[in-house]
């Protein structure tokens, strides 16, 4: 791996992520649709990782041993397994959803409220 | 060189992240955020992180996107709603909570001492091998732990999306 500097500062990648979070925060907010606001959700769940990995990127060279410099990679490893695991469960709710009531726009959904 | 690649990765991710959220066909949403997608394991790539890179494609833009294909060509959904149809002070509130939420995080990243990422000489950089590493002794139980949550997210979505016998 090339040790000389990579002419990236960390904040940018910070800053695009929180541009992603934003974006997927609005979609999450704004839209009705499950799928929608469930692709949105996806959307945010990667703007953290790319906020993970700009700390990764930020403090590799700075940690004390190799093996803590992959903590913010492994960090990420952890969140795509946990994403995709929500996204097979999360789908399977929205056709359980669907078979109910033959839509998954959730404001037909509000049993639950008191 | 990699600074325009990683300008032309973001243009890219924050241009497709809004078709991904603002069209109102669900296809092209899912197929804006490949492209989102595609972006983002691009940034990684550059950023020495190889083995983020290709999970990233394989895992996000291989399975999760085409499980989200699939369920939509399942219900057969042809178009979704307008953003910010819904009720006008959700949609106000909801963009105004999102745009706070965004100043307060870029105030924050203002405030970091700037600082340039370095890959360290002594590390190999983000390819499999020392993740492979890393995963079976540092982080062994995370790991085990997390082949758990599959397996229970597995049977999960089979015992959700099974059709109701009585």
């Amino acid at each position: 791996m090339n040790p000389t500097m990579i002419p990236i500062p960390s904040a940018w990648i910070l800053y695009l992520s929180a541009v992603l979070f934003v974006i997927g925060a609005i979609g999450v907010l704004l839209r009705r649709n499950g799928i929608s606001i469930f692709l949105a959700l996806e959307l945010m769940l990667n703007s953290a990782n790319l906020a993970f990995a700009s700390f990764a990127f930020r403090f590799a060279g700075a940690s004390a041993t190799a093996a803590h410099a992959l903590n913010g990679q492994i960090f990420i490893f952890f969140i795509i397994a946990v994403a995709a695991a929500e996204a097979a469960v999360g789908l399977a709710l929205f056709i359980a959803m669907y078979r109910r009531k033959e839509t998954i726009d959730v404001d037909r959904f509000n049993i639950l409220r008191w | 060189m990699v600074t325009y690649v990683f300008l032309a990765a973001a243009a890219l991710a924050i241009v497709f992240g809004i078709l991904a959220i603002a069209h109102r066909s669900p296809i092209i949403n899912v197929l804006s955020l490949v492209v989102v997608f595609f972006a983002l394991a691009a940034i990684y790539a550059v950023l020495g992180m190889d083995f983020l890179a290709a999970i990233q494609l394989i895992v996000y833009a291989g399975a999760v996107l085409v499980l989200f294909l699939f369920v939509i060509m399942l219900l057969n959904i042809r178009s979704v709603d307008r953003l910010g149809s819904g009720r006008r002070l959700q949609a106000i509130l909801g963009a105004l909570t999102s745009i706070a939420i965004g100043a307060a995080v870029v105030v924050a990243i203002a405030t970091l001492t700037p600082a340039q990422g370095a890959v360290a000489p002594g590390s190999q950089g983000g390819t499999a091998f020392p993740i492979g590493r890393s995963l079976m002794t540092t982080h062994l139980l995370p790991f085990e732990l997390v082949s758990l949550l599959l397996v229970a997210a597995l049977v999960g979505a089979l015992v959700l999306a099974r059709k109701e016998t009585r």
